[in-house]
């Protein structure tokens, strides 16, 4: 079966015409398979994880278990009881600023963050900052978007004790050095976090091969479900971090005033999890597996290639980000001289064509610029050459009313 | 989703506001003064009223954002450059009500060129590009801030604004 015929959300058409989804770093669409998944759980197997002596229990938690495992492998885990599920990255940003950070940062600590960051990899450090006396400090961007790493050695100090920073960067699509940042951290003895969101769906990530401490990551831009997601995290670090939420599932005994805790991961995973979730999340892996993250790395450089230059050729439209396709991966932030953002994705939307327009949860990218927004179009693997030609016919159409630049 | 012509939401009138806005800037002496900011698309609208008594004497605007919101901008502006505080009030719900019923309702010829913004309510999700110069407004004449408390960047919070909209948390 063709693979973008497994996407039943893309046969649609929008006002009038045949969608053309381009709002992938945002979320990615669902596969026939997932959505299987999902309704499978809860047709046959929905019972509750970890607890029930019956049958319905031991499928679900088979199943629950089976998943986790996979998405271990999935991102080079040694062992998939370093696999936390969470409802996404920030979730598991949140929980390691929340558990990690709250226990161990003190008066004239430095996180050192990047500029480039989404709000989701900056706002948990400014909370946990303010409560704690750290400090936090950033590695700027050049004019490319790209991290400027000549400043790391000053910016690494003994005082360091973590550097949080994104694999690639969902509004310009950077691809940062994560081993190198890695390797000069571990230099100062500092960890170092990364904030996987749109680096899992798109290529294959080796949590072991990056030398980072905490790898976060979503499951609904990997063709997964929303609310699923997980933390990876050394098993000594979560062995020595205290419970981020406190409930069912989590404890080994309680009694009066005190408890104790699971083992990891459960430690971790208060309440119910999102069973389905995570089962679909599990079928997703599977999906993109056989498909194959090379084929799925090519096809995403051709149309950023093709896409880049058909701009190119268009004119009057800057493109922010770098220019040398081995930085950059299938996301195209841009601006079109006095078409604001917001008016670009109305005329698009008013074709079929959704792409975002934002600052893009990245308000300091934005300030770098020193524009307050973009319009930002994204690939995924069920993108077509196509999919270029409708979006460049759309922005010629903004070009008509607006006027050329 | 209904196939609605672009043509009724870009009109002539709207793009000649937002390439050519009218008031935009600040006033040396003012009484009053607003800024909103949606932070869902950044769109920012600050304005300055220079109050005599019930009068609006002057006012300009100073932001950034789309077509919508910046034409919008100037024309409420023009509209109630020197008129009694009520009338702009009246002008602003008359507007609000113009957002919200649609294109089948006449619009109030008392809205001048701001009845050009009709089209925008049949675009839902631009309705409050619409809006925002008139939540300035409102903030300005009714509980507006006033000169002297209209607060710094607050580190985490942002700036002093007026949250019309649902925050967005994706990638």
């Amino acid at each position: 079966m063709a693979l973008r015929a497994q996407f039943p959300a893309l046969a649609q058409e929008v006002g009038g015409h045949p969608l053309v989804y381009l709002d992938n770093a945002a979320t990615s669409q669902k596969p026939q398979s997932v959505l299987d998944a999902l309704a499978a759980y809860y047709e046959d197997d929905n019972a509750n994880v970890h607890r029930g002596i019956h049958e319905l229990s031991r499928r679900a938690t088979t199943a629950f278990e089976g998943a986790r495992v996979k998405l271990a492998k999935f991102i080079g885990a040694p062992d998939s009881a370093e696999l936390v599920w969470t409802r996404g990255t920030t979730e598991a940003i949140n929980l390691v600023a929340s558990s990690w950070g709250m226990d161990t940062l003190g008066d004239g600590d430095e996180i050192l963050l990047s500029s480039l960051e989404h709000h989701s990899n900056i706002v948990p450090w400014q909370l946990v900052a303010s409560r704690t006396g750290a400090r936090l400090r950033y590695i700027e961007m050049d004019e490319q978007g790209r991290l400027i790493l000549d400043y790391l050695p000053e910016l690494l100090t003994d005082r360091t004790r973590l550097v949080a920073v994104s694999h690639i960067s969902n509004a310009l699509g950077t691809v940062n050095p994560i081993r190198e940042i890695a390797d000069q951290a571990k230099q100062v003895g500092a960890l170092v976090l990364v904030d996987g969101a749109q680096a899992v769906p798109h290529r294959r990530v080796d949590v072991q091969e990056l030398g980072c401490d905490f790898y976060a990551f979503s499951g609904h831009k990997m063709c997964g479900p929303t609310g699923s997601g997980g933390l990876w995290a050394r098993r000594s670090l979560l062995e020595s971090m205290p419970p981020y939420q406190g409930g069912g599932e989590m404890i080994r005994m309680v009694e009066r005033d005190t408890s104790t805790w699971a083992e990891i991961p459960h430690k971790f995973e208060a309440g119910t999890p999102n069973i389905a979730g995570a089962i679909a999340l599990g079928a997703a892996a599977d999906f993109l597996d056989e498909v194959g993250f090379d084929a799925i790395a090519e096809h995403e450089r051709e149309l950023l290639s093709y896409a880049l230059e058909r701009l190119d050729d268009m004119g009057g439209i800057t493109v922010y980000g770098p220019t040398d396709l081995d930085e950059r991966s299938g996301v195209i932030s841009f601006t079109m001289g006095d078409a604001h953002p917001h008016d670009i994705s109305t005329i698009l939307d008013s074709r079929g064509i959704a792409i975002r327009a934002g600052h893009h949860c990245a308000q300091l990218v934005m300030q770098h610029f020193g524009i307050s927004a973009t319009a930002r179009a994204s690939f995924y693997l069920y993108n077509s050459t196509d999919d270029v030609d409708r979006l460049i016919e759309g922005l010629a159409s903004v070009k008509e009313i607006f006027g050329p630049a | 989703m209904v196939e609605v012509p672009l043509t009724s939401l870009y009109q002539e009138l709207i793009l000649e506001h937002y390439r050519h806005p009218r008031n935009k800037g600040g006033l040396a002496n003012h009484t009053v003064e607003a800024h909103v900011a949606n932070p869902v698309c950044g769109d920012e609208v600050k304005i300055q009223i220079l109050l005599d008594g019930g009068r609006i004497e002057e006012i300009a605007f100073d932001g950034q954002g789309c077509s919508i919101s910046q034409a919008s901008a100037s024309m409420m502006t023009a509209l109630v450059k020197e008129t009694e505080r009520s009338e702009a009030i009246r002008l602003a719900d008359v507007f609000t009500d113009m957002m919200h019923d649609g294109e089948d309702a006449s619009p109030d010829k008392s809205l001048g060129d701001l009845r050009a913004l009709q089209g925008v309510s049949k675009f839902p999700v631009r309705i409050r590009c619409a809006l925002l110069a008139f939540d300035a407004l409102r903030n300005a004449l009714g509980e507006g801030l006033q000169v002297d408390s209209v607060g710094e960047p607050d580190p985490v919070g942002g700036t002093v604004h007026s949250d019309r909209s649902e925050g967005e948390t994706t990638h």
